[in-house]
Parts: structure tokens; sequence; C-alpha cells
């Protein structure tokens, strides 16, 4: 492995492009080759198809803005032609019918999706060991896990695999193994970027974000993959500024918020450090920063928790092994033993877990006292952003998740522990808000920090985020 | 409205979801359940009374289109995934009894 590939930005291979220095296919072939050699130890790719990626990086138009570069696409997102699994056993054979999207606006500005990315089985899950397809191993520390659910996306950026991924991010799915894995992971604005051909996992919280070892590639990839979509109705009418123009503007004069509920003094040192050093940046360059206060930030996690899992329990009845996905192969005459048994062996165990909980609190008697509840207290949550937004705070600051990555099969923790580890990222999701984790200088561990905007901000939100990577490369 | 400590049948949830679990599943399940519901039980500390729910993050435009056909998938790529087909239809297994 040559470190100095595997910092290439999507910037700098465009100019090494734009110059005749390599061509689209020898930089496909070189990511090929990295492919083969890392991944049989990480784990990040479920599959990649070189011949294909060959084929499109011959045809690549290099004066496009993306030409001929490669991109990773985790396995939730369509592309045409190529298996769409989820990381599951219920979609191990699914071929997607259509492209999504975002891959046609990707392959419209020239740039090949190159290789499916491992994650947790439909995006439930925080570590990548919930994927049918095997654990992805941390390039910062095998023994580690990489963070999830976009935990291939990440660990294939980290490691030089290939320059950029797409992930998802449901509840921190992108920005969580972005800080564990020591990469830029953007959550966009709810609706900025369209879900058609992006498996859904819970409909008021999915959102397309990127995975990229720079934030300047970060606002490249956002400028093609957004806009109103005819087919998502939930994509935003609201206009697509430039966000490169601003990106270097820096941060004097910015307010920027620190909650302090997110001070937390259970933060692992490391995260404690990160957050203290970007406190220190961010003054140095002229920002301000203020203590600020989010008063039902710890009413995140359970209110996420149940939102998320009703709308997975909805949107995962679609899996009955009638039009597509598995079948079970023995299925008796009663009537839903077709469903059942296609369902109990198609299914992962994390996912059967939220399939019930999310059963349950839609269930007659407990609706209103789990479901609406979790929607009213879901409105206190951004009403708190609202409200630091409109005192004047134009950025609000705080860490991606209370510790480093830890080990992997870290097997003594219940579900509950698990889901409290996202006790910063769901805000975000919650409220629909964009949001950044920005890798900070470690000795040890790789660890971000976060940043979040108000809705459609994320031109600020890039201006933040350079502002603290300038300072720290 | 408060939120007693739940008594979960995740048997009969599980049904409810078309999943069946095994003994062991069963139990593992109950007892994650519980642990999460008794989390999520703090919800109530929240005075909710004057707030609406929050069902999506955004203000909701108004989605329709004219209603003109447009290009959908063909016949033949709208079955490519199906488990079984027959005569350009999904097949699945007879789940009644023929009258005779």
């Amino acid at each position: 492995m040559t470190p100095m590939f595997a910092k290439n930005t999507l910037s700098a291979l465009r100019q090494k492009l734009m110059n005749r220095e390599l061509s689209p296919v020898e930089l496909t072939q070189e990511y090929a080759r990295r492919m083969q050699e890392l991944n049989p130890a990480l784990n990040a790719l479920i599959s990649w198809d070189t011949e294909r990626a060959l084929q499109a990086a011959a045809q690549a138009d290099v004066s496009l803005p993306l030409g001929g570069l490669p991109i990773a696409i985790k396995d939730n997102i369509c592309c045409l032609g190529e298996p769409a699994r989820c990381a599951s056993r219920m979609l191990e054979n699914f071929v997607a019918p259509y492209d999504a999207t975002v891959i046609s606006k990707l392959r419209a500005a020239g740039a090949l999706p190159f290789g499916r990315t491992n994650m947790d089985e439909f995006a439930m899950g925080s570590a990548g060991e919930n994927s049918a397809f095997g654990v992805t191993r941390n390039p910062a520390d095998e023994n580690r896990v990489p963070g999830g659910s976009s935990s291939g996306s990440a660990a294939a950026v980290a490691a030089g695999m290939i320059p950029a991924a797409l992930g998802s991010d449901t509840g921190g799915s992108v920005r969580q193994p972005a800080s564990h894995c020591g990469v830029v992971g953007l959550k966009p604005t709810y609706g900025r970027i369209s879900r058609y051909g992006l498996v859904a996992f819970a409909s008021s919280l999915d959102q397309i974000g990127t995975l990229t070892t720079c934030v300047e590639d970060a606002a490249l990839l956002l400028q093609f993959l957004c806009g109103h979509d005819a087919m998502d109705s939930t994509s935003s009418l609201q206009p697509v500024p430039n966000f490169a123009s601003d990106l270097h503007s820096g941060v004097r004069g910015m307010r920027i918020g620190l909650p302090k509920e997110y001070v937390s003094s259970g933060n692992a040192p490391e995260v404690q450090e990160a957050l203290k050093a970007a406190v220190t940046e961010l003054e140095a360059q002229g920002a301000e920063i203020c203590e600020i206060s989010l008063p039902h930030a710890e009413a995140a996690v359970a209110s996420y928790y149940i939102i998320a899992c009703a709308e997975a329990s909805s949107n995962l009845a679609r899996y009955d092994g009638v039009r597509y996905g598995y079948r079970a192969a023995e299925i008796s005459n009663a009537p839903g033993d077709l469903y059942a048994r296609s369902r109990t062996e198609g299914f992962g165990e994390e996912v059967k877990r939220r399939i019930i909980l999310g059963t349950y609190v839609l269930s007659g008697g407990y609706y209103d006292a789990y479901y609406t509840r979790a929607q009213k207290v879901r409105a206190l949550v951004a009403r708190d952003f609202s409200q630091a937004f409109e005192s004047g705070v134009q950025l609000i600051l705080g860490p991606v998740a209370p510790t480093p990555a830890p080990k992997l099969q870290a097997k003594d923790m219940t579900p509950l522990q698990i889901y409290l580890a996202d006790i910063y990222t769901v805000p975000a999701n919650l409220a629909g808000l964009p949001a950044i984790s920005v890798p900070t200088p470690q000795s040890g561990l790789p660890v971000g920090v976060q940043l979040l905007a108000p809705h459609f901000e994320e031109a600020r939100l890039l201006r933040g985020a350079a502002a603290l990577e300038r300072a720290w490369s | 409205m408060s939120m007693e400590k739940p008594r979960i049948d995740v048997a009969y949830i599980a049904e409810l979801a078309k999943l069946e679990l095994s003994d062991e599943e069963r139990e593992r399940y109950t007892r994650d359940l519980e642990q999460v519901l008794a989390y999520v039980a703090q919800l109530d500390k929240w005075d909710t009374q004057d707030v609406a729910p929050m069902c999506h993050p955004l203000e909701v435009h108004d989605a329709l289109r004219d209603d003109v056909p447009g290009q959908s998938l063909s016949n033949e790529v709208a079955l490519s995934n199906a488990p079984q087909q027959m005569d350009g239809q999904f097949r699945v297994p007879k789940v009644v009894e023929s009258a005779h």
C-alpha cells in the first residue's frame, strides 16, 4: 500500500485525470488492486465488479465534474444490474432493477459507482457487526469495529480502497463510522438528497450522506447529489447553492454553540479532549464559542428508537417472500406460513428485535403511550435546536460518539447499552438537521467532532468543518 | 398517560409481525424489550400536553403531480427478482383447498 495514494482526494485525482497523468481505466485498476489487497482483512466491501467498472471507466468523460472518479456505494442503495443486499439474507439474490436517483446523478456527473460496501443489516446497528456477510474491521485497528451502519463505506475510504463512498444516516450511520475510522462523514438536511432507490429503514429519518477523506470532497459530492426529485415526494424544493464558493471563508465572527448537555462526564477522555481541541481551534480562528442548552437532549434516544423501530416495522413488512427477496423453501399451505417462514429465515437477530419493538409500540393500546408520545418528544428535541439557532448561534459543536471505536464482539453489551451510545447523533435525524463529523488529530484511535447547522445551511456547516480541517491537516 | 412496567406478550407481537421465535429467542427478546421499554418510560416525564406530534422533520409541500402516465418498469423487469413466476405474474404457493 502506498500511503500517498490512500490520501488522494477526489479533487487531487480529478486534477491528475484532467492533466492526463492518469486515465480513468488506470485509476479504476489501481483501486481494484487495492480492494483485492485490503478487503480480505477488512471486509469493507461485500462485492465489487472490476470488469463492469473498467468498462464504465473506458467510457468515462473526464471533462465532466466527477469524470472518471470511482465511488463505492452502500449496499442499501440501488445501482441498476448490481446486487443490493442490505447485508441481509433477505436480499441476498436481489439485483436492482433501476438506479437510485443519487446513482443517476453521480453517473450524469461522470462518476463511476464501484463496489458495494458492507453494512449493518438493513442499516440497523452501530458497529458493522450485524451483517449477514461478516463483520467489517477498522483500518486504524483491526481488532476494533469501524462503527456503523455505514461500516464498509467508512472503512473503505479510511483504508484508501476507494476515494469516497455513499452511506445512509438514519440515526448517525454516516457520522459515527466516520468518527471511528477517521474520515469526514456528512449527513445533509432531511430532504436535501432524494431517497428514491435507497432501501427504506425509517422514512422520516433516513438521509443519504457521504464519506470522504476531506471536507472539500464532501462539498463536491453534495453539489451533484442534491436537488428536488419527482420520485421522492419528501425531497426538498429548496434551491441548491454552490457549496464550494464559501468553503474557505473561515469562521471569524461566527457564533458557535456548545451544548452543556454534550460536555458530559460520560464521554471518554479522548472525546472530551477532541471537543476541547475543537473549541480552542475555532476560538483561535475568531469564532465565539458560547454555552447553550438543549434541555431535551437526554430524551432523544428514547424518542428515536420508538420512532425508528415503528417505521422500520412498517417498512420491512414488504419482505413477504412474494415479489422479491428471500422465500423459504419449505412452506406449509397454512395461510401466512409463506410470510412467516420467509421472514424468520431471511432476517437477522437485530432486525427482528427492532421489528418486534416497532410492532409493539404500534399495537393496539400502546400506540398513543409510545408512538404518539415519542413524536411529541421529537418535537421538543427539534424545538431545542430551533431555539438555539434563533438565539443567534450559527453552528452547534458536539461529540459524535461518547467513545472511540470499541473492540470487536463486545458481546456483553445489552441492546439498550448499544442504543444509548447514539445519544449525540440521533438528534440531527429527529430534527432533520444537516450535520458533519470531522476527524481530530489523534495519536491513538480516530475521534471525530460534530458540527450541526440549521436546515439547508450545509454551506455554513461545510465552512465550519473546513476551518477545523485546515487547522489540523 | 402513564407507562407502567410493561408485561409484554412477545409471542403475540411476533405473530403480528409474522416472525416465528424459538423459546430461547422469545425469552431473549422479552428481556431486551422490557429493558428498552423501561428506559423509554422516561418520555413520560416531559410535559407534552400542548405539543403536536412531529411526524416529519420539515414542512411538507404538495407533492401531487398531474395525472399523466409516466415510464414504469416493464413486466419482465418487475418480475426479475420474483422467487417464482409464471405467465408474467408472481407465483405463490396455494393456500386454499379446492372446493371439492
